[in-house]
């Protein structure tokens, strides 16, 4: 394979020197009759002849060349019952629209029963993603240049690293060059030459450590030596990148934890009250940020900004129509708030089951947060996750704002730390009870619009998070936000690092064991709060 | 609440001195007899017979009231909301399920005459040290009281020591219930994982699957709600049930009277689970199966729902409750199955808000009535 | 004692053979000796040199203004804290100092606090049955039975503090006085030696005073009774010997009329007075 590669690539810096030389247009028209040919070598039985015929396009310096191989690997490159060759543009549902493979020229739909694929077979694949990657070392597209360039590495035999030498010189990229350069010492180092050796020490690319490995069973000593240590060190970087990367997703999921608990502490810590519908105040925001998508189609970004206010308005509303219609009846029982709360959330379950869909509801996740930040070839971090811890850190730090600086917060805390003393002061203690479940509650909705990114949105959705925002509660400490926060992200972080080691289940299972046993030496959490704790 | 204070008489014999006690015994009694001999005496096809089928649910019943008494004990006398007993009524319904799945000998699918069909499906060569001893009945139903017990008292012990109470408990019972749910739906714990144990032959020489052995698993369990009743209300007459109830008051004055308070709670916790596991190994054999899903907590919610409708603090509510809901449950999701849970809902929320203390406060509240409009003679000292 | 002391002193037991179920020896007198009792917390002095002396049988009144240790002092004697200098003796035999709380109050000693916590759903009688001194393991109070001989104690009980009729009423429906007297009861059945009282009248109608001074002073001789109180009236109404605290040492101890025309106590407690009048 990598034979005829070199040999393609040869053609190609031909090619190439030509179409840099001229505009991207369509100027040099080939001979229709050779494509016509080239392509008919393609539809034979033999998949090795289908190789070879591969290789000829390769060689051709047909333009279109691009396009029928990328067609070829997607399944596209199809043939109608009269021989003619076509491309299918869009190959979902069963009326494909189709264009001639040579002029590039609509003609409409077509039954895929009136059609003929040009099938290949895992081989080919690969050597059909090589080509294109070759060809497309030329392309004006910095991107693609820089993906044919990652996919290079380890196809890289002893011709085509001649032959890449003046394109790693020419190149204007210096990731394509590095890239390259990578590439090219993939390939001596396999043979054994030092100098890849040392050109790959402290890449992280998984490539690269199998060339190392094979170095190191090199005869020569020195180049295994220099191997060994080379991996050895590699193998350091990878640890230190999996931890952080185990960080990072601990964090991430901390970030959710806390953004799902810290409507919980408030309510708990100001009023009491153990709200077991909280988790579905949760799913009404995720669900707000379902229906705002389905409101503005096409349009998942903007929809999800909407959700923000949406989401809180939505479960705030919710949140003060289960204050009033049923906590206000049951204060000072905080078991029997406990098990009414939970029928509310047994009843908003089963009305989002009936009224919109037991199954699950898909939300879009925006282009600008799909997608992941690349650190290095070990590391690489999901833009959602990161949105959305930075999120929870804007609403805590809101919400320390709201309880420190604003009047809502001091009547808060009035009547959190001396009920009976700040209503003598005049704070209308019950405006300010109904002020905080809708708080707690609008957080709560906050929270199922975050979660929406992350995870399924279903009516379940509620139930999965509910006990665990109970323990960061109990952990850290009721009514205080801090503790929320620190024990928010140390749980996560904490099942994150179990998680590889004992599996999902077992982890959450050690968690809550963990926080049982904590419990014990510290019945007040973290960070305990003065003043109305909930004693039964 | 009775004040008449402990009697002279022996502890296990006072409650049936008592007429609350006199009546309910009654009641289950003339009702156990009444669903025999309409099963077995009536035929077929007449109206007022009465099924196999129908005779297994009242069993299923039946064990729901004992767990539900088991809760009462623990949540209107002591005072510890446990959102979380559905762990020990499964946890002997699974020690229950194992006997039960050894029985079943090499007449599974993959004939193995010692391991489970589970278990040879996982490709595993010999039985867990844990499963050993499952094929004696008496190992099995010991293990059916000490399994839940000593889960309980290690629980309880941790707990109460470090005066855990109130809504902090209850929220830790219900993630202790959550972790074990977790834990066994797990198939490397060797319990059978999501599938749980079923395909049940025999108990103790009875073909599970015969109408006879039906009725006699529906007296059983009848019996034992009898036996856990009376055990139940010989602990709460006791002085006993006295210092359960101060504590569940004012804990802090009964400690300064000098009772060691964590002693009696982990007694009675511990007591009230072991009913809960002999709750469980019962209803096993009625249903045919257990699995995880028992474990869930919103089973161990539902059970509180069955003890705060029926009247807590009075054990025969606990029966009521626990009754009224299954029944309800058994129609709703042969009719409406959606709309069950709105109903369970509303029904967690009505009872709390508007009906505290349960069908038994309002037997309770109409009796008063009734002797307010005529005076009874004076009360006995 | 210092062991040659201990030693030396013939009247006495060692300190290590007087167990603390043996009897509480009064032959010399007080109940209750308090010598050079001193309580500095971070050199802030909360009792300060006190000297204090119960004799066996006695009704004594401790009177004193907000913050002269009245309170610290009971701690002291019912083991809550430790005091930094002095010693207590109960009777001659027992060092408080060295024993903890839950074995001087099995020694006799009760005290009743100022907020009466009764066992609102339970009855009267149930109660001061839970209060009684008896085994109070798990078994033995599952299987416990009601003999007649407990029945009687607790009917003793009942008459004293007279709530006779209400024996099976809910502790509950009591009125504030009577749940008072169902505490002095319950620590009744414990049959304490010495009574420490907290302000047993605060809250009180003026009937339900004469009741409770009634039933202090029908308590002496028995039992010794320390009560801490702050109405004068009351006091005035049962006290033979009072002892006034002033910043954490006595200032006076007399009769009423004594202590109250005491210019000391006057000044204690008048001066301020005087000064706002001025």
């Amino acid at each position: 394979m990598r034979r005829f590669l070199s040999l393609g690539l040869l053609c190609l810096m031909l090619l190439g020197t030509a179409l840099t030389a001229q505009a991207q247009s369509s100027s040099s028209t080939p001979d229709d009759q050779a494509a016509l040919a080239l392509l008919t070598a393609l539809d034979v039985d033999s998949y090795r002849d289908k190789g070879d015929a591969i290789t000829a396009i390769l060689q051709s310096d047909d333009e279109r060349a691009r396009d029928w191989l990328q067609a070829l690997l997607d399944g596209r490159l199809q043939r109608t019952d009269d021989g003619r060759f076509v491309l299918v543009l869009d190959n979902r549902g069963r009326d494909w629209p189709v264009a001639d493979a040579l002029t590039n020229e609509p003609l409409g739909d077509m039954s895929r029963r009136d059609l003929d694929r040009i099938g290949i077979n895992n081989a080919l694949r690969n050597q059909l993603r090589s080509a294109i990657a070759v060809v497309d070392l030329y392309s004006p597209n910095v991107e693609r240049r820089r993906t044919s360039a990652d996919r290079l590495l380890g196809e890289v035999d002893g011709e085509l690293a001649e032959t890449l030498a003046p394109v790693i010189a020419d190149a204007e990229d210096e990731y394509v060059r590095t890239r390259l350069a990578q590439a090219v010492a993939i390939y001596r180092a396999e043979q054994g030459d030092m100098a890849g050796v040392e050109a790959l020490t402290g890449s992280l690319h998984p490539r690269a450590r199998v060339a190392l490995g094979r170095a190191a069973n090199s005869d020569d000593a020195v180049v295994a030596d220099a191997a060994t240590a080379a991996l050895a060190g590699i193998e350091q970087q990878l640890k230190i990148n999996r931890g952080l990367e185990t960080l990072y997703f601990g964090l991430s999921l901390g970030s959710v934890l806390v953004l799902a608990a810290i409507g919980l502490a408030i309510t708990f810590g100001v009023m009491g009250v153990i709200n077991m519908a909280h988790g579905e105040l949760m799913m009404l925001g995720a669900y707000t940020t379902w229906m705002m998508q389905q409101l503005l189609p096409g349009q998942p970004g903007l929809a999800l900004i909407l959700s923000i206010p949406a989401g809180f308005m939505v479960a705030a509303l919710v949140g003060i129509a289960i204050e009033r219609g049923v906590i206000q009846f049951l204060k000072g029982r905080p078991l029997e708030t406990l098990l009414a709360t939970f029928g509310i959330s047994l009843i908003l379950q089963q009305l989002v089951r009936t009224v919109i869909s037991p199954l699950n509801r898909t939300v879009v996740t925006p282009e600008w947060m799909s997608g992941s930040l690349v650190i290095n070839d070990a590391l690489s971090l999901t833009l959602n996750r990161m949105y959305v811890l930075g999120f929870a850190l804007v609403v805590f730090a809101a919400l320390m704002l709201i309880m420190r600086r604003t009047r809502l917060g001091l009547e808060v805390r009035a009547v959190t730390q001396n009920r009976a003393m700040a209503r003598s002061m005049g704070i209308r203690a019950t405006r300010v009870d109904i002020m905080t479940f809708a708080l707690g509650s609008g957080v709560a909705g906050l929270a199922g619009v975050a979660l929406s990114q992350l995870t399924n949105v279903g009516p379940n959705l509620g139930q999965n998070y509910i006990i665990d925002s109970f323990m960061v509660v109990v952990f850290g400490g009721v009514g205080n936000l801090w503790g929320t926060l620190v024990a928010g992200l140390s749980l996560g972080v904490i099942n994150q690092v179990l998680e590889p080691w004992a599996g999902a289940v077992l982890a959450k299972i050690i968690v809550l064991v963990f926080i049982i046993l904590f419990i014990q030496k510290r019945p007040r959490g973290l960070f305990p709060q003065k003043g109305r704790a909930a004693e039964g | 609440m009775t004040m008449q204070s402990t009697s002279s008489q022996f502890w296990l014999t006072r409650p049936f001195g008592e007429r609350a006690t006199q009546l309910f015994l009654g009641v289950l009694l003339s009702a156990l007899v009444l669903v025999t001999v309409l099963h077995l005496a009536v035929p077929q096809g007449h109206p007022l017979h009465v099924n196999a089928y129908t005779v297994n649910l009242f069993g299923k019943y039946l064990s729901y009231a004992l767990l539900a008494v088991a809760v009462d004990l623990v949540w209107g006398y002591l005072g510890i909301l446990s959102l979380g007993h559905g762990a020990f009524f499964a946890i002997g319904g699974y020690a229950m399920g194992m006997y039960l799945m050894r029985q079943i000998g090499d007449r599974g699918t993959y004939g193995h005459p010692v391991l489970p069909d589970f278990m040879v499906f996982l490709n595993w060569d010999s039985l867990p040290w844990y499963w050993h001893g499952f094929d004696m009945a008496w190992f099995a139903f010991a293990m059916v009281l000490l399994a839940p017990g000593m889960l309980a008292l290690v629980f309880g012990f941790l707990a109460f020591r470090s005066r855990v109470t109130g809504v902090y408990l209850s929220i830790i019972t219900q993630a202790l219930t959550f972790a074990l749910m977790l834990a066994f739906f797990r198939n490397e714990m060797g319990f059978g994982g999501n599938n749980g144990l079923t395909d049940f032959r025999e108990l103790l020489g009875f073909n599970l699957r015969s109408d006879a052995t039906r009725l006699g698993l529906f007296i059983a369990t009848g019996v034992a709600l009898a036996l856990g009743y009376i055990l139940c209300r010989a602990i709460v007459t006791s002085k006993l049930g006295r210092v359960c109830v101060a504590t569940r008051d004012a804990e802090a004055r009964t400690r300064f009277i000098g009772y060691r308070v964590e002693r009696f709670q982990l007694f009675v916790f511990v007591v009230s689970a072991m009913l809960a596991g002999l709750a469980g190994a019962l209803y096993v054999p009625q249903v045919g199966i257990i699995n995880p899903s028992e474990f869930s907590p919103l089973f161990s919610i539902e059970i509180v729902l069955w003890v705060a409708l029926g009247g807590r603090a009075t054990l025969y509510g606990a029966v009521i409750g626990a009754i009224l809901v299954n029944y309800a449950k058994t129609i709703f999701t042969g009719i409406m199955p959606d709309a069950w849970l709105f109903a369970l809902g509303a029904l967690f929320v009505l009872v709390t808000v508007l009906l505290p203390k349960g069908v038994a406060g309002l037997l309770g509240h109409l009796k008063r009535r009734k002797e307010e409009d005529h005076p009874p003679k004076e009360a006995t000292a | 004692m210092s062991l040659l002391q201990s030693l030396k002193a013939r009247d006495r037991v060692f300190d290590f053979m007087a167990t603390q179920s043996s009897p509480v020896d009064v032959r010399h007198g007080p109940i209750l000796y308090m010598e050079d009792v001193t309580v500095s917390f971070d050199g802030f002095k909360a009792i300060n040199n006190l000297n204090l002396t119960i004799d066996d049988g006695e009704l004594r009144c401790i009177i004193g203004p907000n913050g002269a240790g009245k309170t610290t002092m009971m701690d002291i004697i019912t083991g809550k804290t430790r005091p930094t200098e002095g010693s207590v003796w109960f009777g001659s035999r027992h060092n408080l100092l060295q024993m903890n709380e839950p074995d001087i109050a099995s020694l006799g000693i009760g005290r009743k606090f100022q907020k009466p916590t009764v066992f609102e759903a339970l009855s009267v009688f149930e109660n001061l049955e839970l209060a009684m001194a008896a085994d109070k393991r798990i078994f033995p109070t599952l299987t416990a039975r009601m003999t007649g001989e407990i029945k009687d104690r607790i009917d003793d009980v009942l008459e004293t503090i007279g709530l006779t009729e209400l024996r099976f009423q809910p502790a509950g429906i009591l009125s504030h006085g009577q749940k008072q007297w169902l505490e002095i009861g319950m620590l009744l059945m414990q049959r304490p030696r010495l009574l420490l009282v907290d302000e047993p009248v605060a809250g009180m109608t003026e009937q339900e005073m004469e009741r409770t001074a009634e039933l202090l002073t029908g308590l002496a001789g028995k039992q010794s009774v320390v009560v801490v109180e702050h109405d004068m009236g009351f006091v005035r109404s049962i006290a033979r010997k009072v002892t006034v605290l002033h910043q954490g040492s006595v200032l006076a101890e007399g009769s009423m009329d004594q202590v109250s025309n005491d210019p000391k106590v006057v000044e204690v407690y008048l001066g301020s007075d005087e000064e706002e009048s001025a």
